[in-house]
């Protein structure tokens, strides 16, 4: 089947299987490995990705239901000068990775919220996090560096 | 010595080298790499834990559309298929015998990963079902058939030259002795005495075991693979083609995870094989419920009792171990080794007696998982000094410091002495912990402290390259796993070269470019890397101190070293252009190295004593039993932190994942089934298990053997997060555990019995 949608701010038109998932889109046909897949279960939000400014586990949605939307992945995130995303920059300051494996799906997640609610307090962040797994942190740096990020963008706003 | 003061990039937290590609989605890992011409691998795993295999029949597969061939057991012919570098006894597919259920059987080659999955189940296996093995009672009893019925070769063990083979059931037997702990016990004012479980757990390293494995037209294999010991995967994979060693060339990109469960070889010599069989690159990806069924870490049972004198005096420790080493030896002898020693604790403690033993079942097989057999045996441990203070009316902090060995004291006779201040770890952490203050009802605090002996075997050889443009590379056969070692080597060189960071280049791991690394775990990478990083730059610059001679005109005595470069009288070069006019022409590089071995002040094992001293809060839920952390606190006595907040970050990761153990993780068998393999019914700590108060120290005293008197740090907090846990429950609640995790059921029960009791 074809599809059309918007994938980091251009039209994309691709020729796929209905079986086929957005992670599978996106990493297979798309070359944008920065989506990851680890559990496959939408457990652990390594795979996440946003679907009209909202957090999904593209591991596990079918990549025709996208049809018509905006797509946003990791790879989308800087501006078009390659300015790091607050929260990119935040992370780096942050040291909130060490493997890396699961950043990308982190920061979208971060991301979802701080778009929606840069003012999010302590246990929303947890609470909206909860979804995203980290095996190396021990998830500290990376509340201090979304926490550094909505201070960033509450700036901006 | 240098002071702390005067380093111009060490003892810094600079912007870690991989960190751009990990924040943008560009950093390249294994399982996003496709090669032109590849091929995909899906794999057949066994329903059954023990059987024969008596004919499979690949012919329905093999004849899909799209399928190129189907691997088997029956197909390795010219091949050494078996391999381990503990004990050869891990055939790369199941050869006539399945040892546990879902280890791989066939292998199908395909053009898409899709076909090659959908091939699986037209593969037809007969098996003739065996009565499993599947706990270590069962596998000790007499009349108990073995799991593996012919005696197999060593590997190529290095660093371990104690390896006394297998016997019966057994895949390794350790034992530790000194003193007369006979006379000990029997003249003991106290005995703390019982028996400890700690689970079964999965590291859970986010992407799974993956590799791509390349025989060219030469017959030279490249396998691309997610391993944390390139250089031992080479060995093992040189060893199954019979092939010379620079004949496989084994490239690590970056790695989603390891904490030790992707060190040593694990799917190489199966891809390689396909690879073998096809003539095609080939890929092979697991899944997360693939990779629970290819490494996990160890299971034990401890039978343990330790004693003090009248005075509070630890006089003597006395275990028995069984490790539930699963159906191969993986890594599960050094395990043994390492648990054996590690149960000392950082104590020390005239008579010693340890029997350890890891033991084959027919179950997933077990392997490294950070901290290396130190948090199975640091729970009892530590949690039997808790009861010892308490039968000598002792504060548990006093109690420790009483004990606890000094800076330049041996705990294990013929080992190197202790080469960090624990007692101050400790005084530090309950400073930090503020154990004075009262306690809240439900809430318990302790302090817990482990050693153990780290660093592994030290064969260590590094490169640097400096180019005559001002520019650095360091070639490292250390991989980058997350832990940050890359920008930490990258530190050592620009202050050694006294050149900007930005300058200094990280080229690693490709065993093909790279000199030999024995392996990258035990928390070595800052100490031997780090410190053969640091030799080759000496040695690169006195190389350029000879040419400087000729390009001043003037003899070495005249000639002072100034940052980057080298003065004489007025006249300052850098080292760029010292090699630009030494070699009058653009573009040339000089190399240093240096090999680092067991000599000198490497001589003495273990390399560096790695501490872990942690201290929590634990508030509990009495209705509910459930156990939530209120208060962390770690100290990292890592000698001289290279980059603290990295060192930081180190610490914190691993006592979060030592509190996965702690409290919910365990893989649950029923029966031959492995019940909750996936990350469904796996809980791992998640955000809201975080400590709302964490506090962090490094103490830098300058004590290692590594660059600048710097350790490893790493694994240390992970092994004494648990006890320190449960003595914060017996605080709490008066109910001292002795099985892990400490779930909310298993410590409500534990409660309602300790209420039942007091009610008769």
């Amino acid at each position: 089947m074809k599809i059309s949608f918007e994938l980091n701010g251009k039209p994309v038109a691709l020729e796929i299987e209905h079986r086929e998932t957005l992670a599978e889109v996106l990493r297979g046909r798309c070359r944008l490995t920065g989506v990851k897949i680890s559990c496959e279960a939408q457990v652990c939000g390594s795979c996440t990705a946003l679907v009209d400014g909202l957090p999904v586990s593209s591991c596990t949605l079918l990549a025709y239901e996208i049809r018509g939307k905006k797509v946003t992945t990791i790879e989308g995130l800087a501006d078009n000068a390659g300015r790091l995303h607050p929260l990119q920059q935040a992370f780096l300051d942050n040291f909130a990775f060490q493997c890396g494996f699961c950043t990308p799906g982190m920061i979208m997640a971060a991301k979802a919220l701080l778009d929606e609610n840069c003012t999010a307090t302590e246990s929303e962040i947890v609470a909206h996090m909860n979804g995203n797994l980290c095996r190396c942190t021990g998830y500290l740096p990376i509340l201090k560096a979304i926490r550094q990020a909505a201070t960033e963008m509450r700036g901006r706003n | 010595m240098k002071e702390r003061s005067e380093f111009a990039v060490v003892n810094h937290s600079v912007p870690r080298g991989d960190g751009i590609p990990k924040v943008t989605g560009s950093a390249v890992y294994t399982s996003d790499m496709v090669l032109e011409h590849m091929a995909w691998a899906k794999v057949l795993r066994s329903p059954f834990a023990r059987a024969r295999i008596l004919s499979i029949d690949v012919s329905q597969a093999k004849s899909r559309p799209g399928v190129i061939d189907v691997l088997t057991g029956n197909d390795l012919e010219g091949l050494h298929p078996y391999y381990g570098h503990g004990v050869k006894d891990h055939p790369l597919i199941a050869i006539g015998q399945v040892r546990f259920v879902g280890e791989p059987v066939a292998a199908v080659i395909a053009e898409d990963e899709l076909t090659a999955q959908e091939a699986l189940g037209r593969i037809a296996v007969e098996y003739e079902e065996q009565e499993a093995i599947l706990d270590v009672d069962t596998a000790l009893a007499e009349g108990t058939p073995r799991i593996h019925d012919a005696d197999f070769a060593d590997g190529s063990f290095r660093g371990f030259d104690d390896f006394p083979g297998a016997a019966g059931n057994i895949c390794q037997a350790v034992h530790v002795a000194w003193g007369d702990v006979d006379a000990a016990f029997a003249s003991a004012a106290h005995i703390a005495e019982g028996e400890f479980y700690f689970p079964m757990v999965y590291a859970y390293a986010m992407e799974p075991y993956v590799a791509i494995a390349d025989f060219d037209a030469k017959g030279h294999l490249t396998v691309y693979s997610s391993a944390q010991h390139p250089f031992m995967v080479r060995h093992d994979v040189a060893q199954v083609f019979g092939l010379p060693i620079n004949s496989v060339r084994i490239i690590v990109p970056y790695i989603g995870g390891g904490y030790g469960s992707k060190s040593y070889t694990k799917i190489e010599p199966l891809v390689a094989a396909c690879s073998w069989k096809t003539g095609r690159p080939v890929k092979l990806q697991l899944s997360v419920e693939e990779a629970f069924l290819t490494t996990r870490g160890d299971d034990a049972r401890v039978r343990i009792r330790t004693a003090e004198d009248a005075q509070g005096h630890l006089i003597a420790r006395q275990a028995t171990v069984h490790l539930n080493t699963g159906a191969y030896a993986e890594n599960s002898p050094m395990v043994c080794r390492k648990a054996a020693n590690r149960i000392v604790g950082p104590y020390r403690i005239p008579n010693v007696k340890i029997d350890c033993f890891a033991v084959y079942t027919n179950t997933v097989p077990a392997s490294s998982y950070r901290g290396l057999g130190g948090a199975q045996v640091t729970f009892p441990g530590e949690s039997q000094i808790d009861e010892l203070a308490e039968k000598s009316g002792m504060d548990p902090v006093q109690f420790r410091l009483e004990n606890l060995a000094q800076s330049g004291e041996s705990i294990h006779p013929g080992m190197r002495p202790i080469d960090a201040d624990i007692p101050g770890d400790i005084r530090e952490a309950a400073r930090m912990l503020r154990m004075d203050r009262p306690l809240a009802p439900g809430h318990g605090r302790s302090v817990c402290c482990s050693a153990s002996d780290a660093g592994a075997h030290p064969v260590t050889l590094a490169m640097v390259q400096v180019y005559a443009d001002g520019a650095v590379s360091v070639l490292s056969g250390s991989t980058e796993i997350g832990q940050g070692s890359h920008t930490v080597l990258a530190q050592i060189a620009a202050e050694e070269m006294g050149v900007p960071l930005e300058k200094v280049r990280l080229i690693g791991s490709d065993t093909a470019v790279t000199l030999f690394e024995r392996s990258t775990g035990a928390s070595r990478t800052t100490t031997l890397m780090g410190r053969a990083v640091l030799e080759a730059c000496r040695e690169a610059i006195s190389q350029i101190k000879v040419m400087a001679e000729e390009v001043f005109e003037a003899p070495a005595e005249k000639l002072t070293e100034e940052r980057g470069g080298l003065r004489c009288g007025g006249k300052y070069l850098t080292w760029a252009q010292i090699l630009e006019k030494y070699f009058k022409m653009e573009g040339c590089s000089i190399v240093g190295r240096a090999y680092l071995r067991k000599a000198g002040d490497l001589t003495l094992i273990p390399v560096f004593w790695e501490i872990g001293v942690v201290g929590v809060e634990i508030a509990l839920d009495e209705e509910t039993g459930k156990i939530a952390l209120d208060s962390l606190v770690t100290i990292g006595d890592v000698g001289f932190a290279i980059h603290p907040a990295m060192t930081e970050g180190q610490d914190i990761g691993a006592a979060t994942m030592g509190l996965g153990a702690g409290l919910f993780e365990e893989l649950i068998y029923d029966g031959q089934q492995l019940m909750n393999g996936s990350m469904l019914e796996y809980r791992v700590p998640r955000f809201s298990d975080l400590a709302p108060n964490i506090d962090m120290k490094l103490v830098e005293n300058r004590d290692g053997v590594g660059p600048y008197g710097a350790k490893g740090g790493g694994e240390g907090a992970v092994n004494p997060i648990s006890p320190c846990i449960a003595n914060a429950l017996y605080r709490a609640t008066g109910v001292r555990m002795r099985t892990l995790p400490l779930t909310p059921e298993r410590v409500w029960k534990a409660l309602q019995e300790k209420k039942g009791a007091a009610s008769k």
